[in-house]
């Protein structure tokens, strides 16, 4: 199954978010509060790490395993990154959880974190439904 | 070995790893690395309702929704077995706030005192993890992606749009968290 591969790097994923404890409500609450280094340096070196890596690829013109040219598309700036961005801080800093953390807390056995997931899913699908009125 | 695993894992060891996946998914299939995406796909595939943001081939997407599948698999794994024996080590300007602000639970990583089925039911509970969720969902797709997909692969690609974004989520959850989180704890 070609799937399955991604599966794997979803499990090691799971496995970071657990035990940097990043799927933890209060590692945010540090982060947003600025009283621990934690978040701020996972994300700056990941960003670092990211940026060599992914720069790698361009400038060696690497492919993909199975040969294709790799293409990293453009984003294409609205003002939603900003409305949408500032909505979905409100979000984070209630649920504790970006949408990766989200699956990882309800593998750690907090299930009414489904909930949270399952409001989610209705929110995407609201802003689908309203996406030609709002303000982009 | 296990020790070491057991124990929390620093920052420089999440953020490399994190780091590094943005190139693997690329390498593995060009595919562009971000979670919330995960969302969209399971509406397209459970409830489209004709609405044209949902018309798409969700089943070319599917590799996205093995991602997140796998982050549970991975968490339980993480939960299960490679446990860390002591309780979460919070800052203690952090936890001195929380408890001013009515948190009495610090001995998991999120507090049982609202993220739990019986505290579902309340007015706090439904405000934290519904209106939460809902904001989250609502919010990453209004702006075309979460920490993962703009603040990691739209910086590790050097888009600037991506940059606003991962802005705008800070100043929203700061926001929320000096704002408006102290009334809402006192629910």
């Amino acid at each position: 199954m070609k799937n399955l591969k991604y599966l794997l790097v979803g499990l090691v994923f799971g496995i970071v978010f657990v035990k940097a404890e990043m799927v933890s409500w209060f590692r945010m609450q540090e982060m947003f509060r600025f009283q621990s280094f934690f978040m701020y340096g996972v994300l700056f070196t990941a960003v670092f790490v990211g940026l060599v890596s992914v720069s790698l690829i361009r400038v060696l013109g690497l492919k993909t395993f199975a040969g294709e040219p790799i293409v990293i598309p453009k984003k294409q700036f609205n003002k939603g990154y900003v409305i949408g961005g500032i909505l979905f801080g409100f979000g984070w800093a209630l649920t504790g959880g970006c949408p990766g953390p989200l699956y990882a807390q309800i593998g750690t056995g907090f299930t009414v974190i489904t909930v949270s997931l399952l409001s989610a899913v209705v929110g995407t699908w609201v802003y689908g439904l309203l996406r030609a009125k709002l303000p982009h | 070995m296990l020790e070491t695993l057991k124990a929390p894992w620093p920052w420089y060891v999440a953020g490399t790893l994190i780091g590094l996946t943005p190139a693997i998914l690329l390498l593995l299939g060009n595919k562009l690395f971000g979670l919330s995406s995960s969302l969209r796909h399971i509406c397209a595939a459970v409830v489209p309702a004709k609405i044209p943001f949902f018309q798409y081939n969700w089943k070319a997407e599917a590799w996205n929704l093995f991602l997140v599948a796998g982050i549970v698999i991975g968490a339980f794994i993480a939960n299960t077995f490679l446990s860390n024996p002591e309780t979460i080590r919070i800052a203690d300007t952090t936890v001195q706030e929380l408890q001013a602000e009515g948190i009495t639970d610090f001995n998991a990583l999120m507090p049982a005192d609202i993220f739990s089925w019986r505290g579902l039911f309340t007015l706090r509970g439904f405000i934290f993890i519904v209106v939460g969720g809902f904001l989250v969902g609502f919010g990453t797709r209004y702006a075309g992606g979460c920490t993962s997909g703009h603040g990691i692969t739209g910086l590790a690609t050097l888009q600037w749009p991506s940059l606003v974004a991962i802005i705008s989520f800070l100043i929203g959850g700061m926001a929320m968290t000096h704002l408006l989180l102290p009334y809402l704890l006192a629910l």
